[in-house]
């Protein structure tokens, strides 16, 4: 099946199986930042996102995705930097599989979310699992990436 | 889960026609838990392009699309002011933001999993379900059938009712299924409490409800006695997360506390 999709700005045209997911999609065109992790909806490591939500495309289907807008790490390449430069101030992560999802998460809690408490931000990042930091220190990088304007 | 086509369709008809055409066509929710199934699908049925993605307010109720995901159901505030917000709870607990953005309420109710957290307020909130072919029916009578459903779901139904609700899940990681949970509601027509992950359906303690109802003024005594009956007469299951045993000392507890709530 052939479907339309606007990949970080560019819309391509792609011939996809009936049940290919979004994360193999878009891997096969260019985005390799997109990561396989437990592809059960688990561990939030696919997270790309859709119309601007952030959705695990370990189990979205690409026929669904035809018409609509995919974003990955490589469409908000500024704004990643923004968010690894505070996550490295707090010494907040190691070995970075989780990265590229955390930066999508947060670029889309930022925009999704107004002034929100520990609680809110805990709860946006349920799903968005990192093996190596702990939380804590994350946890405070990104309290200050959301008070930049 | 396989797929040998996908057919995105403009209409509801057409859909039914290809679901009823071959036994291996299925509808395709958010598609998040099919894709779990170890299973083929001849054809899968995408309904994205009829609408049907909405949350609308009528005169006294609620419709809530089939398309619907979790999110919206969750992110929807006028659901604030009915039974104090239990159905936003409910959603805001499955899961994280990623999957909440796929799952459908269509698919969640009409694949009627054990472990559902949005059924028991659903159930609670004495909701209605539509199905193309049959027309409305109560969600509890919709609950009891067994068998596969060979018609679609497209819409859900809330009505605007003044009272009192409560829920809690309990799981061991916010990602994790529930060991138990309970929506419990009251309102002019009574009480409705119901228990789900016993790992089995959501199901009413109806027992429970009547006796509670009974009672003019229930106080502590007849809440403890309430919760008692409820633990009595609904059935309980073992699994990895937890025993028969002690699903009923929480149903207990979980009664108790939603009454209180709803009550005192
Ligand atoms: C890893 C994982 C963990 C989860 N944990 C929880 C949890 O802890 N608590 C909880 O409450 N839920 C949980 N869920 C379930 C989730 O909330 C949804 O209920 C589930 O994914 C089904 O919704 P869906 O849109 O993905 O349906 P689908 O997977 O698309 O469909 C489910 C079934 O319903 C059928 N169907 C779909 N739409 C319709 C329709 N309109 N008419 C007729 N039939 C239809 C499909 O053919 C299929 O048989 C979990 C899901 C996953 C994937
Ligand atoms: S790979 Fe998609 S959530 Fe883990
Ligand atoms: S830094 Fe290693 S998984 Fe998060």
């Amino acid at each position: 099946m052939k479907i339309k999709i606007k990949i970080n700005g560019t819309i391509k045209t792609i011939n996809v199986k009936a049940d290919e997911y979004l994360v193999d999609t878009l891997r096969n065109n260019g985005c390799v930042s997109v990561r396989r992790g437990c592809d059960t909806t688990s561990c939030g490591i696919c997270t790309v996102l859709l119309d601007g939500a952030p959705v695990a495309s370990c189990s979205y289907l690409s026929c669904r995705a035809d018409s609509h807008e995919v974003t990955t790490v490589e469409g908000i390449q500024e704004e990643a930097a923004l968010i690894a430069d505070f996550f490295g101030h707090e010494g907040a992560d190691q070995c970075g599989y989780c990265n590229p999802s955390m930066a999508l998460t947060l670029y889309a809690m930022k925009r999704e979310l107004k002034n929100p408490d520990d609680d809110e931000i805990r709860a946006y990042l349920v799903g968005n699992l990192c093996r190596c930091s702990g939380y804590v220190a994350q946890h405070r990088a990104i309290r200050a990436y959301l008070e930049v304007e | 889960m396989k797929i040998d086509s996908y057919r995105r369709v403009g209409s509801i008809e057409e859909a039914y026609e290809l679901l009823t055409e071959k036994s291996g066509a299925a509808i395709i929710g958010g598609g998040a838990w099919l894709k779990l199934m170890p299973k083929t699908i001849d054809t899968a049925i995408d309904l994205s392009d009829l609408g049907l993605d909405k949350v609308t307010g009528l005169e006294n109720e609620y419709e809530i699309g089939c398309m619907v995901k979790l999110r919206q159901l969750e992110k929807f505030t006028p659901f604030q002011m009915i039974f104090d917000g239990i159905l936003i709870q409910s959603a805001g607990s499955i899961m994280g933001v990623t999957v909440r953005n796929i799952a459908t309420a269509g698919g969640t109710v009409a694949g009627k999993y054990g472990f559902s957290d949005l059924l028991p307020v659903l159930l609670a909130m004495d909701a209605e379900v539509e199905l193309y072919k049959r027309g409305r029916l109560k969600l509890e009578q919709f609950m009891d059938e067994t068998g596969v459903l060979k018609d679609i779901l497209t819409r859900i139904y809330i009505r605007k009712t003044e009272g009192r609700g409560w829920f809690y899940t309990m799981k061991n990681t916010a990602i994790d299924f529930p060991i138990l949970n309970a929506a419990i509601t009251s309102s002019q027509k009574g009480c409705r409490i119901v228990i789900g992950a016993r790992p089995y359906k959501a199901a009413l303690a109806k027992k429970a409800m009547q006796f509670i109802d009974r009672i003019e003024k229930p106080g502590e005594v007849e809440i403890i006695e309430a919760a008692n009956i409820a633990a009595g007469e609904l059935k309980f299951g073992s699994n990895q997360r937890g025993s028969s045993d002690y699903r009923r000392e929480l149903c207990i507890t979980f009664v108790k506390r939603g009454l209180r709530k709803v009550l005192l």
